[in-house]
């Protein structure tokens, strides 16, 4: 895969996190052949196609059913969706709610640059009021999308944000967020170099801190973490009590753990269904 | 029946039962049809209801015959209102023929007494005597019972097994009130106000009787759908809650998605994973899902989709029923690739054309649509069981190696599909355009040859197509076309026209048109489209396709479904 083509810009928040991710990988010793990766449109949904794994580059914003019901499909593998900020939140916003709800045992990744990069410049649900772009010519009005407030309201297993420009920490936050049995949020900062001229990295170190001594089973704090604007705080910010994921509750995987595509017919069973619309007292 | 109905229609008879939402009429319904298959009738019912959960008036149509009886006819025998005003919503079916068991008292001024046959039956005061009005439905069943002379041993058993889940109370009430609308029924049948020529059959007992969403959920567990994604919408429903159902018992993910969006998207990430997926909709919900079916178009992804038509635009009548989502199945998804459409006509052709649409999506990677509609979904009747020695399950994932990439170019068009973690290859599916791989490319030279790849499977899918059926006259001079779910009602009414030169031609694949389509017309002296819509999308399909335009279309668009009766004079009206 050396001698790919990148999309990204030179500069671009997308290649640190690039990094990152294979190196969480890496120390996961997950290998490629067990890991899929799901991503929608963008730029930052171009992720899958510079690693060497399996693929699902499905539709803007469809990334999280399409994830949800390849892990259901088979939970043997490792399933990561990942996209930006206008496809998980934007296009995306209702898959994003329930599949929270949902639980399944998959990986969020949002590259969140606030801002819309391959169409060009304009909002996204992310950006900050008084945004001007080429469509919010007077500046964003609209409330900026709280993904972890949302997330945490909805009891996820587990919400984290992270900075595309901290390869350490967001190396160790992504692993935890995979290893973690459900749903996983990680929200990462990042900057667009060609259509965000105010939240660049020089903002974004500015703007953040890094959570310590935070408990995140610690709801009530999480959730005031989440919406704390003046500094953004980065880190784990709340793990649910554990509970059952999708795959867990869908209730074939008690008895064997195949995937559905070892299995087959039980046609005996499926005669004997029949067999009951003969409506035989 | 009275005399001079028997002679009318010795074969069959006709009862409409009628009253609001929540009176009960669904378990009439359902408790009639199986009674009378119990006893070896032949039976047929449907039903007609508006969009509420309580009151509206709602009407199910029974139909006992000596033979099969399949199609619904506008005819009613016996008529069993329940509540003030029913009457006066199937006013325009009541005939000289038709007799009326009603509560006098109730009915008041609905009709004009003295004009119609009217047996006073007191329902509401029996069951109120009983211990609630509730019961009065459980009071008509008996009644029925008794006028065609059913063992009351054998009602009384099937009726306790329904309640069995009640409290032994509503179960001793609900035969109580079985027993005293028996015995209304034995009077009414020794009056002779009634009588019968109704005979058993000894086929009926080894038959299984269901409706078309049952014949296409079960359908589809026979093609080995493991994973359902639905979200809920009239009439389409009842195939995501019987497979959520029975999803213990055959290894069955069932899951009630968000919106259909979010249904159709995970049915490509189940298919992409080996499961084997469908999605149940009707059109607005075809219509969110459209992008999704464009995806399968170009990730070449296997997908099942059932779309129950009801009428449109937007909500339409979102309980009655339609062919008008034809065009919508067949144009649904931007760009360019192939697809299958069935459209079942018998409640077998259900039960087979979803087996094997999820063959023939797995073998060609592309989406198979089944086309349904309210009136098949919710139209019963008893037929042979489906055999499921012909019901085999074709699956083609292939164990990939070190090498393999999800979009080789092949011979045929069809690439060997892999899934995650069968094998050591990679599975790259992508929405955008892709090389070999599955990777992102604009090598536009590329594109053209990933684009007559996927073409060229529109045209090897061919082989497996599925030709239309000829019934009635072999030199036939008038052809009468029609698809899906009109077959039962154009077959019924071509047989009571008798006419030795009118044969009636089903499609139950309406795409890819079979090949035979314009020999079959060209035969005929007079073609006529029989269509339950207003722009008779299929004859412009036909047209399309052939270069044909019918002589006569024959539309029905209020939605309600064809009678028999009226098809059969309306094809009188047009016939050389």
């Amino acid at each position: 895969m050396n001698d790919i083509d990148i999309a990204w810009c030179p500069g671009c928040g997308n290649f640190p996190i690039l990094k990152t991710l294979k190196r969480a990988l890496a120390e996961l010793q997950i290998k490629p052949t067990d890991l899929v990766l799901v991503s929608g449109i963008g730029q930052a949904a171009k992720i899958p196609h510079y690693l060497k794994t399996n693929v699902f580059n499905g539709l803007h914003g469809r990334a999280l059913p399409a994830a949800t019901a390849i892990k259901a499909a088979n939970p043997a593998l490792t399933v990561i969706a990942e996209s930006g900020d206008g496809d998980m939140y934007g296009e995306g916003g209702n898959h994003f709610i329930h599949t929270i709800r949902r639980n399944p045992n998959i990986t969020n990744i949002v590259h969140n640059n606030m801002v819309y990069g391959l169409t060009k410049g304009q909002a996204s649900p992310t950006s900050q009021k008084g945004f001007v772009t080429p469509v919010q010519v007077g500046g964003v009005f609209l409330e900026p999308f709280n993904p972890l407030a949302v997330a945490i309201a909805l009891d996820a297993s587990f919400v984290a944000r992270a900075f595309a420009g901290d390869i350490e920490r967001t190396a160790e936050i992504l692993k935890q967020a995979i290893e973690r049995n459900g749903y996983a949020l990680v929200d990462i900062f990042q900057p667009c170099v060609t259509f965000n001229r105010i939240n660049t990295i020089q903002w974004f170190k500015e703007h953040t801190y890094n959570l310590e001594d935070h408990d995140p089973s610690d709801r009530q704090k999480a959730f005031e973490k989440a919406t704390e604007t003046e500094k953004l705080p980065l880190g784990i910010f709340y793990q649910s009590p554990q509970k059952p994921s999708f795959e867990e509750n869908v209730g074939i995987y008690e008895e064997k753990q195949t995937p559905l595509y070892e299995r087959d017919l039980d046609k005996k069973e499926l005669k004997n269904l029949i067999e009951t619309y003969k409506m035989r007292l | 029946m009275s005399k001079e109905l028997s002679s009318h229609n010795p074969e069959s008879v006709s009862i409409v039962l009628c009253g609001q939402a929540g009176q009960g009429i669904q378990t009439v319904e359902y408790l009639l049809t199986r009674i009378f298959k119990l006893a070896g009738y032949n039976v047929f019912a449907t039903k007609e209801y508006m969009s509420r959960i309580r009151g509206g008036i709602n009407s199910t149509s029974i139909r006992i015959g000596s033979g099969p009886v399949r199609a619904a006819v506008s005819t009613i025998d016996i008529l069993v209102p329940l509540n003030k005003g029913a009457l006066r919503h199937v006013e325009h079916n009541i005939s000289a023929r038709t007799v009326i068991l009603a509560d006098k008292e109730m009915i008041g001024e609905d009709i004009t007494q003295g004009k119609h046959k009217i047996v006073d039956v007191p329902f509401t005061g029996t069951a109120a005597e009983i211990g609630d009005k509730i019961y009065s439905n459980v009071v008509a069943v008996g009644a029925i019972a008794g006028i065609f002379g059913v063992e009351l041993k054998m009602v009384g058993k099937y009726v306790e097994k329904f309640f069995s889940a009640k409290s032994a109370d509503i179960v001793q009430k609900n035969l109580a009130a079985l027993k005293k609308g028996f015995e209304f029924g034995v009077g009414i049948k020794r009056s002779s106000k009634i009588n019968l020529n109704i005979v058993g059959d000894a086929g009926v007992e080894d038959q299984v009787l269901l409706n078309g969403g049952e014949a296409v959920a079960l359908g589809a567990i026979a093609g080995g759908c493991n994973f359902i994604a639905s979200y809920p919408m009239s009439p389409s429903t009842s195939v995501l809650a019987f497979l959520a159902k029975n999803a213990k018992t055959f290894d069955i993910i069932a899951e009630q998605a968000e919106d259909e969006i979010a249904a159709i998207n995970m049915g490509l990430g189940a298919w992409y994973a080996g499961a084997r997926a469908m999605a149940t909709t009707s059109g607005g919900g075809l219509a969110l899902m459209t992008e999704g079916v464009s995806l399968a178009g170009i990730m070449e992804s296997p997908m099942v989709i059932h779309l129950a038509q009801r009428p449109g635009p937007a909500t339409g009548l979102p309980t009655r029923t339609e062919q008008g989502d034809l065009e919508l199945a067949l144009y649904a998804g931007h760009g360019e690739f192939p697809r299958i459409i069935f459209a079942p006509g018998k409640i077998e052709d259900a039960f087979f054309l979803t087996q094997r649409a999820f063959n023939l999506a797995d073998k060609y990677q592309v989406p198979v649509f089944i086309l349904t509609d309210q009136y098949f979904m919710d139209s019963y009747y008893n037929t042979a069981a489906p055999d499921l020695s012909k019901a085999k399950i074709e699956k083609y994932v292939t164990r990939t190696k070190k090498d393999y990439r999800r979009y080789e170019f092949t011979k045929s068009g069809v690439s060997p599909r892999g899934v995650p973690g069968f094998g050591t290859g990679l599975i790259a599916a992508d929405s955008d355009e892709h090389d070999t791989e599955g990777h992102i490319t604009e090598d536009l030279d590329l594109r053209i040859r990933m684009v007559d790849k996927r073409l060229h499977k529109g045209e090897l899918l061919k082989k497996d197509n599925i030709p239309p059926e000829l019934t009635g006259a072999k030199n036939y001079k008038n052809l009468i076309v029609c698809w899906g779910s009109t077959h039962n009602i154009a077959e019924e009414a071509v047989q009571k026209l008798g006419r030795k030169d009118v044969a009636l031609l089903h499609f139950k694949q309406v795409y890819p048109l079979p090949d035979q389509t314009a020999g079959y017309l060209q035969k005929a002296e007079k073609t006529i489209i029989v269509e339950n819509n207003a722009t008779a999308q299929f004859a412009k399909l036909i047209k399309l396709r052939t270069g044909i335009d019918f002589d006569e279309k024959i539309l029905k668009y209020n939605g309600l479904s064809f009678f028999v009766e009226e098809l059969a004079e309306k094809l009188k009206d047009v016939l050389n």
